[in-house]
Formats: structure tokens, C-alpha cells, sequence
């Protein structure tokens, strides 16, 4: 970071002393020192801002001819489809562009967990993700809404409904959620209004997870901290910047994909059938990345218990740093726990195929015995591992595990 | 607390500016939460009458009410019977048929699944009533809710009939 960065053009210093935009940018963003050890699985964070952006262009133009009322939604969309210029197009990347973003998102989590990222010092970047993923699930299932196909009508009917649960004021709370005595237009209109607001809240979220970051700096696939001074880390700019250039390129050829050679397949076709309140289709099921959670609603055979359980499933996540006893970061030292995260990914896809099934016989009781593992690994297993587990000896610095013998021996004479 | 503590005037003058601050939040907010419960357009909707001479023993309509889908359905004598031999252990919330109907014949109920709000198929599930096929709720004769997910039986809006074939519900 050098500190006595000073713009070179006139105009740049004139603005710079009134605001220092540029020496943030120039002379902190982009020489940030960052650990030389970062693998792919890295790449996601930059990708997620990238999808977030992408969301609020394309949703932007989208608003421009959607139409927010129960008796013209689903026809605004199909004349979005079939009469606006590239309405096709910008709809599919906003519909398939949700589901790119909770791959990525999953992906990012997945990485924290396995190299301990959100450890001390790096709890608070943790939480505020935590917070941006209970956002983007909002943002996600109100955006689904707003076609009144059949599956968006009974999706809010469905999920709004759990709120019914609540003891006592559930009907009053499920009445003001709706704006009348069942899910229709004035449900429709403010689903919209928040659907447009929750990705800028997320967007600041997102300014506070960076920032957060930027105090401790990055953690890395050894999980060791840098070691001050040394050669642990290089800039930001053009290293990592041309990393997750690549990344980026890779993951935008999939979405493409899916854009331009299968824009249905994550979709469900029922949501081409107008909202029908008399009649509910014969299987109700959730995007797919809420399968695991749905999974976990539909495990508990009693209403208000099955909403606790799929709450605390997400507010879990929060506790996590806590829950977490082992001081060893990264998964590669942890013998033990390296398999359990395996067996947690497991259980998380065998929750989502599950999801998508009927809840009753055979299936019914593999979704039990799934949630009770989720929840014993948070809960049991990884309070337990960081008594039990023997972990591997952690290298001094990140460059030690490449350097050669005299190299280190050298090290470690210049460093007594 | 301690003897010496006096209330100063300083005191009183933070606790009443305290108080009205509250008060005033809370007034000037309730407006921004209140405008999302149902409106009085909303409210105006709140009846709708029926002919029932169509409907032969053994079949149902559905009718929309408050945007709501209220099941009416003419039940055989079997249907009565079994409804009425049902011990009250049985039921997860108990509640006998005489108190679900007004006629024994017509049973009238709103047609919402109790658990997340889909709507049950009639004539189906292990106690041929209604089943809801969202996560498996099964509902008997008298729409009382038997196995599943669901808490409570299937609700009874209000409703006179207003001579042997017409009713008003709401
Ligand atoms: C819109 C969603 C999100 C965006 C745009 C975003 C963005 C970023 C960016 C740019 C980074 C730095 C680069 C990197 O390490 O990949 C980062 C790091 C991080 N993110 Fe996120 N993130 C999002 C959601 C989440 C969520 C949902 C979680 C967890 C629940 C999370 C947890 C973390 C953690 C712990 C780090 C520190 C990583 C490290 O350095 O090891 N993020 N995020
Ligand atoms: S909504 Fe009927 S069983 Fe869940």
C-alpha cells in the first residue's frame, strides 16, 4: 500500500484533494497486498460482484415493461418475451443470472468453510455474508413471484404462509404480509417494490464485507497468517485482477450456456401457466437452491416446528466462528474435519435431491436422518474436532512448503 | 439506588422528552405499517351468495370468496356416518361434526390446506375427504385433519343459509 500515491494529471489532483477517490482506488484497491498463494476457488468473490451487477442492469431494463398487477404480470412478461427487443435475452439473463449467483455463492461459502475463513479475525466478513445470502434468498424468492406464473403464485402462498406459524398474531402478521385474506395483487405490487430495493441494500452489504476484508486481509489455502514484510503476498493489481479476469471468462461461457442452449432448464415449466388460485399444481417445488432448505421444512411432521428448524438451519451459519473450536484454519491441516466437510457437502446435496421428491415413505425418513446430520455437524461435530483432532504441523510462512532446503535453511538464518 | 439521589429537574425533563420522542416514533411509523393491512376496497369483498340447487348428493363445488376458494360439498349419508362415528381421541384437533355444520348435509369449509396454503383434492387420501398434495396432509369427511403436516382442520368461514337453496357466506 503505498501511502504517498498522488494522481499525475492536474485534474487528478485538483480532484483527488477534495476527495480522495483516487488515492482509494489507485493507492489502496488495487496495490492491496494479497496472499501469492490463492488458488481458483478465490475467484468466486469477484465473480458474485460481477453477478450482482449483472442482476441490477438487467432487472433495471426489465422494470422498464413489466407491469406489477395480478391481471397483467404474467401478460407483461410474455410481451417482454415475444415484442420487446431482446426482451428474450434480457429476461434469460436475469432468470438464469439468480441461479449463476447462488452457484457462485455456494461455491464461495463452500471455500470458507473448507480454509476456515470465517475464523478470528475474519468472523464479521463472515456474518455480513451471512446477512447478504439471507438477502439474496429474499431478493431471489420475491423476484420468482413476480411472473404469477402457477409456481409463483403458490411459491408466495407457500412461503408466506409459514409465517402463519407464528403463535397467537401469525394470521394478522400472514393478512398485513398480504394486504387482503389470500395472496393476490397488493402482495404482487410490494413483492415488486422490494424485490427492486434489496439488491442495492445488498450491494452496500457487499461494501462492508470488502472493507471488513481489507482489515485482516485475506485469508489463504494454508490458512496461516502472512508473514509481515516478506514475499507472502502481491499487489492486488495486475496479479489477481488478471486471475479473476480468467475465472470470470470461464464462469461466463457456462452462463451463456445456459442463456442462449437451455434458458428452461433450471426453470420449472408450470411457471409458463397463469396464476390459477383455485387450483394448486400437482408438485410444488421451490427453485433449486432452495431445495436443501425446503427439505429440511418438509423433514418435521409439525408446522411450526418444520419453519424453526429451516431457519436455524441459515441462522445457524452465524455462530459458526464460535461453534468452531479447532485454531487451525485451513481444512488441508485438519485431517478429520477435511472428511467431515466432505461428508456436510454430502448431506447438503442429498438435502436438495431430496427436496425435489415427494415427503412421504422412504424419502421422508432419509430427509430426517439428513437435517439431524446437518445440524450435529454444526452442533456436535465441530465443537468436538477441536479437542479431539490431531492436526498436521502448520508451514512457518506461506513460501516455506516451495522453497527448496537451502533456501529455507537460509530462512531461517536470516530471520534469527 | 443510593439516599443522596435526588430527581433533579434535569431528571423529569429527560424522561418526558424520553417519552415523547417514543410516542411520537411510534405514531408517526404506525402509518407506514398500517398501510400494508388489507384496504377498504379489500374489506368491501367480504360476501358472496351461492345457489345450491345444482349440486346433487355425492358433489362439490368450489367458489371464490375474499379470494379465498370455499369448498361446498353435498355429502352422502356414508360420508355423514363416517364422519360422525369418529372418536374425538382420534383427532390431532378434536372437534366433533355437528359443530362443523349447520345441515348435516352441506358441508361448507374454507378449501386451505391448514399447513402452507395449497389447495386439497377432494375425495382422496386414507380417510376420503380431502388430501393436500403439497406435503401430505390428509383430511376426513368432515375436513378434520387426520395425518400430516397440517395443525388444525379445515377452516368454517361464516355463513346463513338463506332459504333451502341459497347461502351467504361472510
Ligand atoms: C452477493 C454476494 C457476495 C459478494 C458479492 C461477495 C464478495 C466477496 C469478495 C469480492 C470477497 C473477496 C474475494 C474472495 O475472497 O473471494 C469476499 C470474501 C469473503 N466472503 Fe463474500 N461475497 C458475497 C457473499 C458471501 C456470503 C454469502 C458469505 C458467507 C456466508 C461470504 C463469505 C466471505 C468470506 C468469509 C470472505 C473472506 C474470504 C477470504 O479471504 O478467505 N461471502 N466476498
Ligand atoms: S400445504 Fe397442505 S400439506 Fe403443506
Amino acid at each position: 500500500m503505498s501511502d504517498n500515491y498522488e494522481p499525475s494529471s492536474a485534474i487528478g489532483k485538483w480532484f483527488d484533494k477534495r476527495l480522495p477517490l483516487l488515492t482509494l482506488f489507485a493507492g489502496h484497491v488495487l496495490p492491496y497486498p494479497t496472499p501469492k498463494n490463492l488458488n481458483y476457488w478465490w475467484t468466486f468473490g469477484g465473480i458474485l460482484t460481477f453477478c450482482l451487477v449483472t442482476q441490477i442492469v438487467t432487472g433495471l431494463v426489465l422494470a422498464m415493461h413489466y407491469v406489477a398487477d395480478a391481471e397483467q404480470a404474467f401478460t407483461s412478461v410474455e410481451h417482454i418475451m415475444r415484442d420487446v427487443n431482446f426482451g428474450w435475452m434480457l429476461r434469460y439473463i436475469h432468470a438464469n443470472g439468480a441461479s449463476m449467483m447462488f452457484m457462485a455463492v455456494y461455491i464461495h461459502m463452500a471455500r470458507s468453510l473448507f480454509y476456515g475463513s470465517y475464523k478470528e479475525p475474519r468472523e464479521l466478513i463472515w456474518i455480513i455474508g451471512v446477512f447478504i445470502f439471507l438477502l439474496m434468498i429474499a431478493t431471489a424468492f420475491m423476484g420468482y413471484v413476480l411472473p404469477w406464473g402457477q409456481m409463483s403464485f403458490w411459491a408466495a402462498t407457500v412461503i408466506t404462509n409459514l409465517f402463519s406459524a407464528i403463535p397467537l398474531v401469525g394470521e394478522s402478521i400472514t393478512n398485513w404480509l398480504w394486504g387482503g385474506y389470500s395472496v393476490g395483487s397488493p402482495l404482487l405490487t410490494r413483492f415488486f417494490t422490494l424485490h427492486y430495493l434489496m439488491p442495492f441494500l445488498i450491494f452496500a452489504l457487499v461494501i462492508l464485507h470488502v472493507w471488513a476484508l481489507h482489515v485482516p486481509g485475506n485469508n489463504n489455502p494454508e490458512g496461516i497468517d502472512v508473514v509481515q514484510g516478506s514475499q507472502d503476498t502481491v499487489p492486488f493489481h495486475p496479479h489477481y485482477v488478471v486471475k479473476d479476469g480468467l475465472a470470470l471468462v470461464v464462469f461466463l461461457v457456462i452462463f451463456a450456456g445456459f442463456v442462449f442452449f437451455v434458458p428452461n432448464l433450471l426453470g420449472h415449466t408450470d411457471n409458463y401457466i397463469q396464476a390459477n388460485p383455485l387450483q394448486t399444481p400437482e408438485h410444488i417445488v421451490p427453485e433449486w437452491y432452495f431445495l436443501p432448505f425446503y427439505a429440511i421444512l418438509r423433514a418435521v411432521p409439525d408446522k411450526l416446528g418444520g419453519v424453526i428448524l429451516m431457519v436455524s438451519s441459515i441462522a445457524i451459519l452465524a455462530f459458526l466462528p464460535w461453534l468452531d473450536t479447532s485454531k487451525v484454519r485451513s481444512a488441508k491441516y485438519r485431517p478429520l474435519y477435511k472428511q467431515f466437510f466432505w461428508l456436510f457437502i454430502a448431506d447438503v446435496i442429498l438435502l436438495g435431491y431430496l427436496g425435489a421428491q415427494s415427503a412421504d415413505g422412504l424419502f421422508l425418513i432419509i430427509s430426517r436422518i439428513a437435517t439431524a446430520y446437518y445440524f450435529i455437524h454444526f452442533l456436535v461435530l465441530m465443537p468436538l474436532l477441536g479437542f479431539v483432532e490431531k492436526t498436521k504441523p502448520l508451514p512457518k510462512s506461506i513460501s516455506e512448503p516451495v522453497l527448496s532446503k537451502e533456501e529455507r535453511e537460509a530462512q531461517v538464518a536470516g530471520s534469527t | 439506588m443510593s439516599e443522596d439521589k435526588t430527581v433533579t429537574r434535569r431528571n423529569f425533563l429527560y424522561i418526558t422528552t424520553g417519552s415523547f420522542f417514543a410516542a411520537g416514533s411510534a405514531a408517526v411509523v404506525w402509518p407506514f405499517v398500517h398501510q400494508m393491512n388489507p384496504d377498504a376496497s379489500v374489506k368491501a369483498l367480504a360476501s358472496t351468495e351461492v345457489d345450491l340447487t345444482p349440486i346433487l348428493p355425492g358433489q362439490s363445488i368450489t367458489v371464490l370468496w375474499r379470494g379465498k376458494p370455499v369448498f361446498i360439498r353435498r355429502r352422502t349419508s356414508e360420508e355423514i356416518a363416517e364422519a360422525k362415528k369418529v372418536s374425538l381421541t382420534e383427532l390431532p384437533d378434536p372437534e366433533v361434526d355437528e359443530d362443523r355444520v349447520k345441515n348435516p348435509e352441506w358441508l361448507i369449509m374454507v378449501g386451505i390446506c391448514t399447513h402452507l396454503g395449497c389447495i386439497p383434492l377432494g375425495q382422496k387420501g386414507e380417510y376420503n375427504g380431502w388430501f393436500c398434495p403439497c406435503h401430505g396432509s390428509h383430511y376426513d369427511t368432515s375436513g378434520r385433519i387426520r395425518k400430516g403436516p397440517a395443525p388444525k382442520n379445515l377452516e368454517i368461514p361464516q355463513y346463513v343459509f338463506l332459504d333451502d337453496n341459497t347461502v351467504k357466506i361472510g
